[in-house]
């Protein structure tokens, strides 16, 4: 009876590692002629990475010789951040905002805790701002934040839990109700009423634009501006309508190299020339062609007519960073539990 | 009362019962594969052929099919195994068994996700272990393959203890008493027994295997072209606003349901004509 368990035993513990030995290593890490870069990113970024990927593959191959081929991952921030920390083995995390990677960082070890100071503009390559998308002719009259709040207007935002997008748009709303009302209390009571006109939280920006344009629910998409926009362009021009309210917040997405990850697959070289690439003025036009706001002033100054200047508050003048912010507003027990359990 | 009046209702009842029975029909089965196979064809047999030889589109069939080529004839194994042991023998543990097989269909599947996560995962209880070994189990194809037998390991096994518990032990008494060994009676007694009940459970788990989304969507990681299953896959090109890909892979896996049944009623056809309607 023992030894037939025994046999039992390791025929499963066999069975396990051959599966395992099946995936080993066969990630091709990089010969002279081709080599592969995993980017794990966050939900808007498809179709930019889709152009960027071309692009630095062109030029890579140009300098090299070498063949790079790209890997993509998309989903909400927060749950990328979860994953990559859990063992998906991204060589370059491109993520919603600077507090998922903090994350990878602390809680991964897969990268040094310094890593916003590698790359240039606090690693954030381009920037975005949240805007509203609201229907056709705007029938519901919205405005600015002011219009939400008020009763009968559906509110469609993703879930701060797992999307970085809705973060932004959270601390965006913050920012209005403490200007409006003068005060963090005012704020928050702002955003309460705010949320309470919210009937679905999805857990990332692509979800709730798929919620408000193809299922037709809500008035009003708190969203990026590069979402908006391509959700426009997308989904049939005419449709929908961006409004740009009277205050908002500078979204500063981030990229980093996960160091740990890319010497396991001898990619350190070519994920860091890949990051580097979208500084140039050809990846800011490329940036700037979908929608997010370039940081090359020359870039900038040649796209100036698609991004309205509208007032920006920053995450780290207006809220003290991000790991003050994520532990005060997001983490469990914070404002933002206060407000969706307060209706 | 006469027998006639109980078994024969009005005409008008008899009308609406079974035009309800088929307008339901109708509705939430037939309306829905129409659905998706015209949006799938909306622009064109032409594009719809691009949508499916897109090499991710390509690579998220190939690993559907690869799933369900090793969880299937795993859980036929396991789930003939487990039945077997449960119908035949009396063993301390009876019970714990047959409550842990019914396990995975009272978990919700992200649940079940989970657990590997937690088991396989970088911080998880193997995790460290694996990693100084290389080798990978989460956010790769053996984790996938993992997540997908545990779902769908109850089906054979739930499909075959009710049947193999009616038929008792009689039989394989009776071959064993008359000198087959163990390999003979499960070959020639047992099995021929349980086919239609084997088959039926091989069916619903094949069906689950290529479908199953919650579980394999934690473990997948979702790498387009390398840990993209065919329902991964249609979700990720719907919300990247390419309707008609997404429905074109969506409609290759209905294809692929549909296959399944035919290919049954095919086997149940030729069972039938060799055995002179034995089966049932």
């Amino acid at each position: 009876m023992i030894n037939r368990r025994i046999l039992l035993a390791s025929v499963t513990l066999g069975l396990l590692v051959g599966l395992g030995a099946c995936s080993k290593s066969d990630k091709s890490s990089g010969d002279a002629t081709s080599i592969e870069l995993t980017n794990v990113s966050y939900d808007p970024t498809r179709e930019l990475y889709k152009a960027i990927n071309d692009a630095f593959a062109r030029k890579w191959k140009a300098d090299t010789g070498q063949n790079v081929t790209f890997k993509m991952s998309h989903g909400g921030s927060g749950k990328q951040s979860r994953a990559i920390i859990d063992g998906l083995e991204a060589d370059v995390a491109t993520l919603g905002l600077a507090y998922d990677i903090d994350a990878i960082a602390e809680k991964g070890k897969l990268l040094p805790a310094t890593w916003q100071a590698s790359l240039p503009e606090n690693s954030a390559p381009y920037t975005s701002t949240i805007v509203f998308l609201v229907r056709k002719g705007n029938p519901k009259a919205i405005k600015d934040w002011g219009d939400l709040v008020k009763p009968g207007i559906g509110v469609i935002t993703p879930n701060p839990k797992t999307s970085g997008g809705a973060r932004w748009n959270f601390l965006a709303a913050w920012a209005y109700g403490r200007k409006a009302g003068g005060s963090e209390a005012a704020a928050e009571q702002f955003v309460t009423k705010l949320f309470a006109n919210v009937p679905v939280l999805d857990s990332g920006a692509r979800g709730s634009t798929t919620t408000f344009a193809e299922r037709g629910i809500g008035d009003v998409l708190i969203t990026w501006e590069n979402e908006a926009f391509l959700a426009e362009q997308e989904l049939g021009k005419g449709k929908f309508e961006i409004v740009v309210p009277s205050i908002s917040i500078l979204a500063e997405p981030s990229v980093a190299v996960v160091t740990e990850n890319a010497k396991k697959h001898g990619t350190e070289k070519v994920a860091d020339a890949y990051l580097r690439f979208l500084y140039t003025p050809e990846a800011q036009t490329i940036i700037a062609r979908n929608f997010y706001r370039p940081r090359d002033p020359q870039v900038a100054a040649q796209f100036k007519d698609k991004f309205p200047s509208l007032n920006l508050v920053t995450i780290d003048n207006d809220f003290g960073g991000w790991k003050k912010a994520q532990t005060y507003y997001f983490d469990d027990g914070g404002v933002f539990d206060r407000v969706t359990t307060k209706k | 009362m006469s027998q006639r009046a109980i078994v024969t209702e009005s005409r008008f009842a008899r009308g609406l019962l079974i035009g309800s029975a088929l307008a339901f029909l109708g509705f939430f089965l037939l309306l829905p594969l129409v659905a998706v196979f015209s949006e799938a064809l909306k622009q064109g047999v032409g594009t719809f052929w691009d949508a499916v030889k897109e090499p991710d589109a390509l690579a998220s069939i190939r690993l559907t099919l690869l799933i369900a080529a090793i969880s299937v004839p795993l859980n036929v194994v396991f789930g003939i195994a487990a039945s077997w042991a449960i119908t035949k023998y009396s063993f301390r543990g009876k019970s714990l068994l047959i409550t842990l097989i019914d396990l995975p269909f009272s978990v919700s599947p992200v649940v079940s996700g989970l657990i590997f996560v937690l088991l396989f995962g970088a911080h998880g209880w193997l995790g460290p272990w694996l990693s100084a070994h290389d080798v990978k189990i989460i956010f790769a194809v053996p984790g996938i393959i993992l997540a997908t037998v545990f779902i769908t390991f109850p089906f054979v096994a739930r499909e075959l203890i009710p049947l193999m518990m009616e038929q008792g032990k009689d039989d394989e008494e009776a071959a064993v008493s008359l000198g087959a060994n163990g390999w003979q009676t499960f070959w020639h007694v047992t099995l021929p027994n349980i086919r239609w009940g084997l088959l039926y459970g091989v069916l619903l788990c094949n069906a689950r295997a290529m479908g199953e989304f919650g579980a394999v969507s934690v473990v997948s990681g979702h790498i387009r072209g390398l840990t993209n299953t065919m329902p991964l896959h249609v979700e990720i090109l719907y919300n990247e606003y390419d309707f008609v890909g997404a429905f074109a892979v969506a409609s290759l896996l209905a294809v692929l349901a549909l296959v399944t049944l035919v290919a049954k009623s095919v086997l149940e056809w030729r069972f039938d004509y060799h055995h002179g309607g034995a089966g049932h």
